[in-house]
């Protein structure tokens, strides 16, 4: 390993391509090579990686994102020196330390200062240097009492936190972590991630391998995105998490279109799908929704500013229309709805032959799913043309709270200091 | 919806062109290997992963230190009791029983290494799939937990050998050497069993076979007088610890450690030239095994 250079990047990799080889029938046994000394059972080839080429600069806080199976844990690992790779190099300016499990090493017979040697010397420490952090370590974790207790009588929070304590103090110039954040109990997540950030500030060099996007955005400061062992884009947060959503729901869409098709050729066509009526004075076209940017697409991003979109063809002169629309989730429960009548009560005349076509805009604050798009124009109480379902489209919202709609919202806090100072 | 394929360019502002800057990063990192090319490293974890195992034996049950001797003890109360009391066998002997002693104390280090070492990798999984680390420690701490044994096992054979009436000796000091030499033939089958058993898993009975037979065709429970004084048998006798360079090692240290009656192993090979038959053997099999070992270890993560 070179020692640590100021401005040289902190990971190089060149054109790494990994290859795992998968025998299609498993010769383990002597016996079985004895047996049939000629057979050459073969092998199937998994590429895991092909032709990843990036640089990391010193002090950067890079995120390695990616979906199951899409190689980035197998980077992670050939970065580690776990995996030998195929093709390519790869340096590492300065000290390394992977973690891609906390606590690797743990045995739970042994208290836990034993254990915290133990890991520290597999992370990289000398026996010496690991005796001398041992405090430190336990500061971190706040264990002190427990020092000496076996860790199979720890709880798994307690665990947890020994784990992480012995990472930080092995004090890594470049550090390799893989989705270790999602552990531990809340009040210990935010001291993560408060070491985080000190990390950042210590100048180290973070790779950070997660399918997370928000903690992604909330620490990297560049990333890359990983696709059947492919760089797909690099650079700023925002441009991979968003490719990073494109890329997820694309998927989700195409298999719940695969769906659909394949139950309205089994049902037959569903009925309230193509439900429509209107006395056919007007006629709408279709109807799609919008991003923010005001590009036609079934995939929108939350929270920001979506937008509504229908076209519609009047057969007959129409004195004063009213649009309206409907917004339906994927259990077809109404979440909202809207008409032009109240911003626009006379839009005019409108002639037979006419075309037009009618937005409205909203803030799309709605959970993560597939919603479907009703749409009517009429005139006072008569229905010109009501047509439902006629376009969907997914969203994704960054936010997950698990409720139907994602608000957004401000916290305060606010306490009587003299009270407490009484205390 | 559309996807665009091309990749928007990296912000490659501020990033050097790797061409440039070549020269400077240096050697670019090499893959897992056996020794990591750190040498201070593998002895660290060699040592740390060697005393936990160590810790663990002792401290994970409450008679602990006591089985660790129980087991050579009880397997030489059976022995003695069966080939010296019913068959009067090594009644000639000099301080027969610390004889027998030791050779057992010595085949269980013999045993413990290699068997110890053949599920090694695979018992230490998580820690060769998650951490870098050099690949070597894992079979070199079952044989420094087995060397921790031995020293603990030398303790009744000493007892006994003192309360038989022997006597200390200059000669004891050849015993570091020849334990030396015994702990690299067993580290270098060690190697050979432990990468092999990653891929074949029958190594392990086969192995465990060709233990007990060494146990029976080295002289821990005969003396090998009782073949080479026997004109019928003596060439056999000598090839017997020509070939197996435990028999050798055992003869020597019960002549140092025993009393000087016990056979040379030069003697006991015909001549102290034969002696390089079972050295050689010994370095083969060191040479051997760390190649294939060598050779297992960049892809033992990979095939676990």
């Amino acid at each position: 390993m070179a020692s640590a250079s100021t401005d040289l990047p902190a990971v190089v990799v060149d054109g790494v391509s990994k290859n795992f080889r998968l025998p299609r029938e498993q010769v383990h046994t002597l016996k079985e090579r004895a047996l049939h000394p000629f057979r050459n059972p073969g092998h199937d080839d998994l590429l895991a990686l092909r032709d990843v080429s990036f640089m990391v600069r010193k002090g950067e806080f890079f995120g390695i994102c990616g979906r199951n199976g899409s190689g980035k844990s197998t980077l992670l690992k050939c970065l580690a020196g776990i995996y030998s790779t195929d093709h390519g190099r790869i340096w590492i300016n300065g000290r390394m330390s992977t973690f891609i499990e906390l606590g690797v090493g743990f045995n739970l017979d042994l208290p836990a200062r034993d254990n915290v040697l133990i890991n520290a010397t597999m992370l990289g420490l000398s026996p010496r240097e690991a005796r001398k952090r041992f405090d430190a370590v336990m500061d971190f974790s706040e264990l002190h009492d427990y020092a000496e207790l076996k860790l199979k009588n720890y709880s798994s929070g307690m665990l947890v936190r020994l784990a992480f304590a012995v990472m930080i103090q092995v004090d890594a110039e470049v550090m390799l972590i893989d989705e270790v954040l999602a552990v531990g109990d809340a009040s210990f997540q935010q001291k993560c991630f408060e070491e985080f950030e000190n990390i950042r500030a210590r100048g180290c060099t973070v790779l950070l391998v997660t399918h997370d996007m928000p903690s992604v955005q909330r620490f990297c400061d560049r990333a890359m995105l990983l696709e059947h062992g492919q760089m797909i884009v690099t650079g700023d947060t925002d441009v991979v998490g968003n490719r990073y959503l494109e890329l997820n729901f694309s998927e989700e869409a195409r298999a719940e279109a695969a769906g659909r098709d394949a139950n309205e050729t089994s049902d037959g066509v569903d009925e309230e799908t193509d439900m429509r009526f209107g006395d056919g004075r007007a006629e709408i076209v279709r109807a799609w929704f919008e991003d923010a940017d005001g590009r036609e697409t079934e995939l929108l991003q939350a929270p920001a500013r979506a937008t509504i979109a229908a076209e519609v063809r009047f057969h007959a002169d129409v004195q004063d229309p009213m649009f309206t629309f409907n917004v339906a989730n994927y259990a077809n429960n109404q979440l909202f709805g809207g008409a032009s009548t109240f911003t626009e009560p006379h839009p005019g005349l409108f002639r037979a032959g006419e075309t037009v076509i009618y937005r409205i805009g909203f803030d799309n604050v709605l959970h993560q799913d597939r919603y479907a798009l009703t749409a009517s124009v009429q005139v006072g109480h008569e229905m010109l043309d009501y047509r439902v379902r006629l376009a969907s489209a997914m969203v994704h919202n960054l936010h997950d709270s698990g409720s139907l709609i994602e608000l957004p919202y401000t916290v305060s806090i606010e306490r009587d200091i003299s009270a407490e100072s009484l205390a | 919806m559309t996807v665009s394929t091309a990749p928007p360019p990296d912000t490659p502002a501020t990033l050097p062109n790797l061409a440039e800057i070549e020269e400077q990063l240096g050697r670019p990192i090499e893959g897992p290997s056996a020794t990591g090319g750190d040498l201070h490293r593998l002895a660290h974890l060699t040592w740390t992963l060697g005393t936990t195992d160590f810790k663990l034996k002792f401290f994970g049950s409450v008679l602990g230190y006591l089985w660790q001797i129980m087991r050579p003890l009880l397997l030489f109360g059976v022995l003695f009791l069966v080939f010296s009391v019913f068959l009067d066998l090594g009644a000639d002997i000099e301080y027969y029983p610390a004889a027998l002693l030791l050779g057992i104390v010595l085949y269980t280090f013999l045993s413990e290494t290699t068997s110890g070492s053949v599920r090694s990798l695979v018992t230490r999984e998580t820690l060769v799939r998650k951490v870098q680390f050099p690949r070597l420690a894992v079979p070199l701490s079952v044989s420094l937990t087995a060397l921790f044994n031995l020293g603990l096992n030398f303790i009744p054979v000493l007892v006994f050998l003192l309360v038989l009436g022997g006597t200390p000796m200059w000669s004891w000091l050849e015993m570091p050497f020849l334990v030396a030499a015994l702990g690299f033939f067993a580290l270098g089958l060690s190697m050979s069993l432990s990468a092999l058993f990653v891929r074949y898993r029958d190594v392990e009975p086969i192995w465990d076979v060709t233990l007990q037979a060494m146990f029976y065709a080295s002289p821990v429970i005969y003396p090998i007088n009782q073949l080479l004084d026997n004109p019928q048998y003596e060439t056999l006798g000598h090839w017997l610890i020509r070939l197996n360079p435990f028999a050798t090692i055992l003869q020597q240290a019960r002549h140092a450690f025993i009393a000087p009656s016990h056979m040379t192993a030069a003697e006991a090979v015909g001549g102290a030239a034969w002696l390089l038959v079972p050295a050689s053997i010994t370095v083969v099999v060191i040479v051997l095994g760390f190649r294939i070992f060598n050779r297992a270890a960049p892809r033992v993560a990979e095939e676990l």
